[in-house]
């Protein structure tokens, strides 16, 4: 495999033909925002938030979706990129009914985290306040579509990693929400095995361990590496 | 065949079409759009019965199905009325008044999205049917309806005996 080289803000770097500019940026320490990407999954393009400007090209990048060139050369955190960011971050925020104050995932929430360190204090846009079910029909897990950012982390690990693809996306636009099986209550779904990695990726409260209360929901999303780590090259790394 | 006829209408050889069609696919989860197609025009709609019968034959998660299937507009997953009102509400036709179309049919008939209880109307809405020249269009059972005002509806449906 080739090894190529490139410039991230500035930054001279090298990382493997076919990574990623997300992947080769975090392991030079440049932290591009990102809410649809984790490690161990595919990506899917979903957030938008890791939108880069890649020299010589007009339009943005998705940094989980692009891979790196030689010779690159790539800006990830311009005032253009901060903007769009915030927006989208305000976007989320207003689309579904964030209460932090009152969520289980308080102070370990991705979205929470994002709008602090953009200083996010209060969201320009018009609340949407949609009304969405909580579905509390599992035994040991609860799904709260109120806060769900349809990142579809739960999709895709249910699929790519248990195997049950247990979740889908069902509908279109503003009204889509998350699906267990043909649509029945998540504690009546036939294929979920009850394994809890969906909870575990899940970047906001909307999938939660049930008897959490307010900010006391945290989670070990570090699990995911271990486990595909052994199964792609059989070894154990804690 | 009615649409909304119901699903085991006696002497029924709709489920036959619908297993020749998955066979013609050789049961390929590749096929799930065009499989549903066939389902829908058989039935009229896809009921979670039909749902799950597809997602066992192509050897997919349910999930996907149903997450296919509401995905397009051309897939309805209740039973559809006698006669279905689409009105655009695109850019062209939303600024020439097709608003003031859903409102009557709103009026006179159901929400948008749903069907009246008797079965008779259904009213949906759509973003740009490519008719734009026509706004404000409405598709009727299938036809556009052109430059179509509130009064046009109001003959629409005392021609079909709506109440
Ligand atoms: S608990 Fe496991 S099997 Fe069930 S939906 Fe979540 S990831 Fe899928
Ligand atoms: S439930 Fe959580 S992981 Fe699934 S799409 Fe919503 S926010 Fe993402
Ligand atoms: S992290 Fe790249 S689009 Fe979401
Ligand atoms: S906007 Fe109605 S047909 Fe284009």
């Amino acid at each position: 495999m080739s090894v190529k080289t490139l410039e991230i803000d500035g930054k001279m770097v090298t990382g493997m033909a076919g990574e990623t500019i997300f992947s080769v940026a975090w392991e030079h320490g440049i932290h591009i925002p990102r809410l649809c990407h984790i490690g161990g999954i595919s990506d899917v393009g979903a957030c938008r938030l890791c939108m880069v400007e890649v020299e010589g090209q007009r339009k943005l990048q998705a940094a989980c979706l692009t891979q790196i060139e030689e010779g690159m050369v790539v800006r990830t955190d311009t005032p253009r990129l901060k903007a769009h960011r915030k927006l989208i971050v305000e976007l989320l925020m207003a689309e579904r009914n964030h209460i932090c104050a009152v969520c289980v995932a308080n102070g370990a929430c991705e979205l929470q985290e994002l709008a602090r360190s953009m200083g996010i204090d209060h969201v320009r846009l018009r609340y949407r306040f949609p009304v969405f079910p909580v579905d509390t029909s599992n035994e040991r897990f609860g799904m709260d579509h109120n806060r769900c950012v349809l990142c579809t982390r739960c999709v895709r690990v249910c699929d790519e990693v248990e195997g049950a693809h247990t979740w889908d996306v069902f509908g279109r636009g503003a009204g889509s929400r998350i699906i267990s099986d043909l649509g029945e209550p998540w504690g009546a779904s036939e294929s979920c095995t009850g394994c809890g990695k969906c909870v575990q990726v899940c970047p906001t409260g909307a999938l939660f361990d049930k008897g959490k209360t307010v900010a006391e929901m945290r989670k070990d999303r570090g699990f995911l590496k271990y486990i595909v780590t052994a199964r792609e090259k059989k070894q154990w790394i804690g | 065949m009615p649409p909304n006829a119901p699903a085991a209408a006696p002497k029924d050889n709709r489920e036959k079409l619908l297993e020749r069609a998955m066979s013609r696919h050789q049961y390929s989860g590749d096929a799930l759009i065009e499989v549903l197609h066939t389902a829908q025009e058989l039935y009229g709609f896809l009921s979670p019965h039909l749902l799950t019968a597809i997602a066992h034959k192509l050897r997919l998660p349910p999930s996907r199905v149903l997450g296919v299937a509401s995905f397009y507009h051309f897939f309805s997953l209740k039973p559809k009325g006698e006669h279905t009102f689409t009105v655009c509400l695109g850019t062209a036709c939303y600024v020439a008044g097709a608003l003031g179309l859903v409102e009557r049919l709103e009026k006179r008939c159901c929400k948008a999205g749903t069907t009246t209880p008797d079965g008779k109307v259904s009213v949906e809405t759509a973003r740009c049917i490519g008719s734009c020249g026509l706004a404000p269009a409405v598709i009727y059972d299938g036809a556009v309806l052109a430059r179509v005002t509130p009064e046009g509806l109001d003959r629409e449906l005392e021609r079909i005996g709506a109440k």
